[in-house]
């Protein structure tokens, strides 16, 4: 079996190392709006990045294929296609696939780019579940040829990313064409993974998506541990851990948000000794048993999955992240003139301290409307 | 000859129409102007005498008032970005709007007034100067303040204040009124004045929680003075009661030693 | 507490020399000599000596010999006699074990390992005494390529060019600041660069207004205790560098301890007189790549696009990376730092483990950026340990662009590499704040020392180069070919990018 750290890592360093910009832009009716404000927020901290990635996760763009796993995957040959191509057709019903439109932008060196809305084969389902079958063939074809690296597998929402700044990105795959409820958007500024289509945020699994800002110093170990739980750490970055760690604790050991950001950003020791006895005793035991997963170093992260946005920094906050609402509109960001560029005005404003979580949650999760359509 | 040609962004002519002046007052037009740009403009104005600049529209436009080595009022509307007035020398910027992180980093001279909240690092290593924010801090809020003789910068934060406020302090006035927090609240900030060796924080009521290396004292004569002076002027900047704010007690903190590490090492 | 720490050093006298002159007493700054006037004898307190050579060299009639003390525990490898006495000392204490001046372990120096090429018969040797031999060095970022175009039979060059440091000679002076080592050593640096048409750099403790004259060849610091750093000083460098890191030290901040905060050091740091002097840890407007960037075009807009902005990191895993996302970040100039780099005061448990040699990090870091196509983007200056002109010619082979000498600057200057650097009392007048100490460096004769190191340095690099047949130093820059190794496994060959010597 190959992997993918020839294009992850070409220098075999430890891991990917970058800076970056986040912002998070959510309507909590499910109302679903075009991408021009999230561009434009992400636009505005053109100076967080260096032109060498950019991403934006959407949730809420495939309505009429609601049911299905869409799968963005990227080709950097034909064969690699064919290839993912005969393993997709084993395993799930293709309902429908095509290349997905993109048009000459800013964006360097575009691999091939295809949708596929899928169906897991029941026959093969076996035991598991749906989701546990789709993440495993993700893993599948993003190790077997090298070539093929699947970067969107949720249902109704989509991964959009490469090899630019995020406004051209969103250029390249026409993105003003889609409607969404909720929009992650990341900038990136690489040090080690320069032209790697898949090196940019978000990273997705499922539909959880992870934009990411800062450089983990635990990383070794919070690898290793996801790695006993059986997740493969193909991208060797931060992000990728984030996102792991988040699925292992909310999606498969079903842990409240409240409770995961206790294990990323653990309180410090000074803290739990002045808690009440039962509180210790809780919060000694999430860094006796997670201690693993705690993210120690520079980070502030936006993580997303459908109905849900989720702002976190650090514990002792040493990367910025600042939000605001407006009406029915929950933003998040680096920098607070991008909030401020879409929506110059706030009901109401702050930065986030560090270590406590800022939740977005749809008011009803199973309706979201277009915006247009109102 | 060692160094060579001397290179100097130059101002786009496209730029030249945004520029207006009327009574001595040069305006602005700051909507999608690069920094770069909007910098060059404000040095080019500040070369040709102004006294009296107004940004609008300013949004995520970064290191506004650096490079400007003169007495100049700049009024800006809007949200400045990164490092407004850092290592600047002179001027008094005035933002209608939040500012956002390390406004006033290693700031040598001038003042700074925002009309709202501040980001974190505000005043980091300021060295000279004057900063008021209306209301909340960031983290980091004036770590490493120096002073020297007559030297000393000041920061007034009507709010509250992020953790790890005046950590490294070695000289300076910090100010927290804690005007945003409720009654009997306490601002939420861990680890204030850390490895604090000089300068002095004052606190509006008991508000802070202080760190290690730091004790609490009674205000004097000579603080009340300051804290009046300091005091006076943010209700004149920010049209607050003053009588109001001065109506509570005050408290010091201060480093226990200028020396905190001298026995941190053996020879 | 009774001590149990034997003295590291035994003073031997000889009496039939000893002339009763006294100027061991009046040179040793650690109170070692006193004169019994009662029995017309001179005694030492060996416990106090740290071997600094001093009362040796000045001693008129040769009297004095310094000794290791041979009392020491039984041989052990593991168990050796300086770690048995660390052990004792922090016992004693409780306190964290300093020390001064660069790693004093073996086995951390790949140049002795390196070997250079010289011509013979297929293209001649050169004699760089009689024919040209150049070794001009600019450093800055280099544009990709030139807009040019010939306007009557001359050329009319249309880009602009980043600013850059012209250097006559491939050596500059490492950070040393202002505070760790005196005034005078200070001067000395500054006028020895100018003169020799190189540079020297201000350390972090600003710039005294004294030797703003020199401005031209100074590169200034900006670190994170940010001392003296205000628009005069940022304008008054040639350069502007943004320390990160440093070789001795990669990763932690320091203390310059209140005693020596004289009130000459406290203006030109601009803190109170007698405080410690606080760098913190990181810069804590840099936590992430991006806010490199945000400072360093923050010091850009401070100096109106006019100065080279340089970044300086300690040599660490994976400074490749890094270094990648530094010349990314806008840095003009990137200065790296090895595991043997030197200090005024360092913890000496991370002084000898932490960082990794400056051999490996040229040859890393110069292979990366130009496999991602930026290495025109910056210069590498090299540091961390570099000993002579060998040192210098083989690390410029590997890929730098010039090196920092810091030691050996000291060394020429008259220190002993004593390495209690720390204790302020530098007996040779180098690292010490107290004026009567300080007075024992004359900076005319130091400058002097200094150039002619600086001058013996240039011609023997001009000699190797010319051995090699090469006349420019721009074609030895990143040449590996002229590079051979002695006894190192194939991964270190790799690492290196050089052949095995016989390959």
């Amino acid at each position: 079996m190959r992997n993918l750290s020839m294009l992850t890592n070409p220098y075999n360093d430890d891991k990917d190392f970058d800076g970056c910009s986040i912002f998070g832009m959510m309507n909590v009716e499910g109302k679903r709006f075009s991408s021009r404000d999230p561009i434009k927020a992400i636009a505005n901290m053109h100076e967080r990045g260096n032109g060498l990635g950019g991403g934006i996760a959407v949730y809420g763009i495939y309505p009429q294929f609601e049911n299905y796993y869409a799968f963005h995957i990227m080709y950097l040959s034909r064969d690699a296609k064919e290839k993912t191509d005969r393993t997709l057709a084993t395993s799930f019903n293709i309902i429908y696939d095509e290349e997905m439109q993109t048009r000459p932008a800013k964006v360097i060196d575009p691999p091939m780019v295809w949708r596929y809305f899928v169906q897991p084969r029941k026959r093969r389902l076996g035991k598991m579940t749906a989701d546990d079958y789709v993440t495993e063939k993700v893993m599948q074809i993003n190790t077997e040829t090298g070539k093929a690296f699947v970067f969107s597998s949720g249902k109704n929402m989509g991964v959009f990313k490469g090899v630019g700044y995020p406004e051209d990105v969103a250029d390249f795959f026409c993105l003003e064409d889609y409607w969404g409820y909720l929009w992650t958007v990341h900038g990136r500024f690489p040090t080690n993974t320069p032209g790697w289509w898949g090196g940019a945020h978000p990273f997705n699994i499922l539909d959880w998506t992870v934009v990411h800002n800062g450089e983990l110093s635990s990383y070794g170990i919070n690898r290793r541990f996801l790695e006993m739980h059986g997740y493969k750490c193909t991208m060797q970055t931060d992000t990728e851990v984030l996102a792991y760690a988040v699925d292992l604790l909310m999606r498969r050991q079903k842990l409240p948000i409240e409770i995961v950001t206790k294990v990323l950003a653990a309180p410090l020791w000074s803290e739990i000794d002045n808690m009440e006895p039962k509180q210790q005793q809780a919060y000694r035991a999430i860094r006796q048993t997670y201690g693993s997963l705690l993210m120690n170093g520079p980070f502030s992260i936006i993580v997303a999955h459908h109905g849900e946005m989720i702002g976190l920094t650090d514990r002792i906050k040493l990367r910025p992240l600042v939000a605001g609402t407006k009406g029915d509109f929950l933003y998040m960001s680096s920098e607070e003139s991008a909030i401020r560029l879409v929506s110059p005005t706030l009901d109401k404003f702050w930065a986030l301290r560090g270590g406590e979580p800022v939740v977005g949650k749809l008011r009803n999760p199973h309706k979201t409307t277009s915006l247009e359509e109102n | 000859m060692l160094k060579e040609e001397k290179r100097f962004v130059e101002i786009d002519s496209k730029y030249v129409p945004r520029v207006k002046v009327k009574d001595r007052v040069w305006k602005i037009d700051a909507e999608g102007m690069y920094y770069k740009d909007l910098n060059s403009l404000l040095r080019d104005m500040c070369n040709k005498g102004a006294e009296k600049i107004l940004i609008r529209n300013v949004c995520g436009q970064r290191y506004i008032g650096t490079d400007l080595n003169a007495e100049v009022e700049i009024d800006i509307h809007g949200t400045p970005g990164n490092d407004m007035g850092a290592f600047m020398s002179g001027p008094l910027i005035t933002v209608h709007g939040n500012a956002q992180d390390g406004c006033g980093n290693t700031m040598n001279d001038g003042k700074i007034v925002v009309h709202g909240q501040a980001g974190d690092l505000t005043g980091h290593s300021m060295r000279g100067g004057q900063i008021f924010v209306r209301d909340d801090v960031g983290y980091r809020v004036g770590i490493h303040m120096k002073e020297y003789k007559r030297k000393i910068p000041d920061i007034v934060i009507g709010g509250a204040a992020g953790d790890f406020l005046a950590e490294y302090m070695a000289g300076g006035v910090v100010v927290v009124l804690g005007l945003t927090l409720g009654e009997c609240e306490r601002c939420k900030a861990r680890f204030v004045g850390t490895g604090m060796h000089g300068g002095v924080i004052y606190e509006r009521g008991d508000i802070l929680e202080v760190g290690k290396g730091t004790k609490l004292m009674k205000v004097g004569k000579r603080d009340m003075q300051v804290i009046e002076r300091l005091v006076k002027e943010y209700c004149e900047r920010f049209s607050a009661d003053y009588e109001i704010i001065m109506n509570a007690k005050f408290h010091k903190i201060v480093p226990v030693s200028k020396r905190p590490y001298s026995k941190l090492y053996s020879n | 507490m009774k001590t149990n720490l034997l003295p590291e050093f035994l003073v031997e006298r000889d009496e039939r020399r000893c002339i009763r002159c006294k100027v061991c007493v009046n040179q040793c700054t650690y109170e070692t000599h006193s004169y019994d006037e009662e029995d017309d004898v001179i005694c030492s307190k060996d416990e106090n000596c740290v071997n600094c050579q001093r009362c040796v060299t000045f001693c008129p009639t040769h009297a004095i010999t310094i000794r290791k003390n041979p009392n020491v525990n039984t041989e052990n490898a593991n168990w050796t006699v300086a770690a048995i006495r660390d052990l004792k000392k922090q016992a004693e204490t409780g306190g964290v074990l300093l020390t001064g001046m660069g790693c004093d372990k073996p086995n951390l120096t790949y140049w002795d390992r390196l070997l250079l090429n010289a011509s013979q018969v297929t293209n001649p040797s050169i004699d760089p005494l009689r024919e040209p031999m150049e070794i001009r060095t600019y450093l800055g970022a280099k544009p990709d390529e030139l807009e040019m175009e010939m306007e009557n039979g001359s050329i009319l060059l249309k880009t602009k060019l980043a600013p850059q440091l012209r250097l006559n000679t491939p050596i500059l002076f490492s950070a040393m600041s202002y505070g760790a080592i005196s005034l005078n050593v200070h001067e000395a640096l500054a006028r020895a660069a100018t003169k020799c048409g190189t540079y020297f750099n201000t350390g972090e403790g600003g710039l005294d207004k004294r030797l703003y004259k020199y401005g031209d060849h100074a590169i200034v610091q900006v670190a994170s205790g940010r001392f003296g750093v205000h628009p005069d000083y940022l304008n008054a460098g040639a350069a502007v560098e943004i320390k990160i890191g440093q070789g001795a030290k990669p990763g932690i901040g320091g203390h310059l301890p209140g005693e020596k905060v004289t009130p000459d050091v406290a203006r030109t740091r601009m803190i109170p007189t007698g405080t410690d002097a606080l760098s913190p840890a990181p810069q804590h407007d840099i936590y992430s790549i991006e806010d490199l960037r945000q400072l360093i075009y923050a010091l850009k807009e401070a100096t109106n696009y006019t100065k080279s902005i340089s970044v300086k990191i300690a040599a660490v895993h994976n400074s490749a990376a890094i270094a990648s996302g530094m010349v990314r970040a806008g840095a003009d100039i990137i200065a790296l730092d090895g595991v043997r780099g030197s200090t005024g005061a360092a913890p000496k448990i991370i002084r000898d483990n932490v960082g990794i040699p400056i051999e490996l990090v040229i040859a890393q870091v110069d292979q990366r950026l130009r496999a991602e196509g930026i290495r025109n983007k910056a210069s590498i200056i090299a540091a961390g340990g570099i000993r002579s002109s060998g040192d210098v010619i083989k690390a410029i082979a590997l890929g730098a662009d010039a090196v920092y000498i810091g030691t050996a600057a000291l060394v020429a200057v008259g220190c002993t590499v004593c390495q209690r650097c720390y204790t302020g009392k530098c007996p040779w007048g180098i690292a010490t704040n107290d004026p009567w100490i300080a007075k024992r460096v004359n900076s005319d004769i130091a400058t002097e020392r200094l150039v002619n190191l600086l001058r013996g340095w240039s011609l023997e690099i001009k000699d190797m180069m010319g051995g090699m047949g090469i006349n420019a130093i721009e074609s030895l820059r990143g040449n590996r070919l002229a590079l051979r190794g002695v006894g190192l496994t194939d991964t270190e060959l790799k690492i290196l990018g050089v052949k095995m010597a016989g390959a």
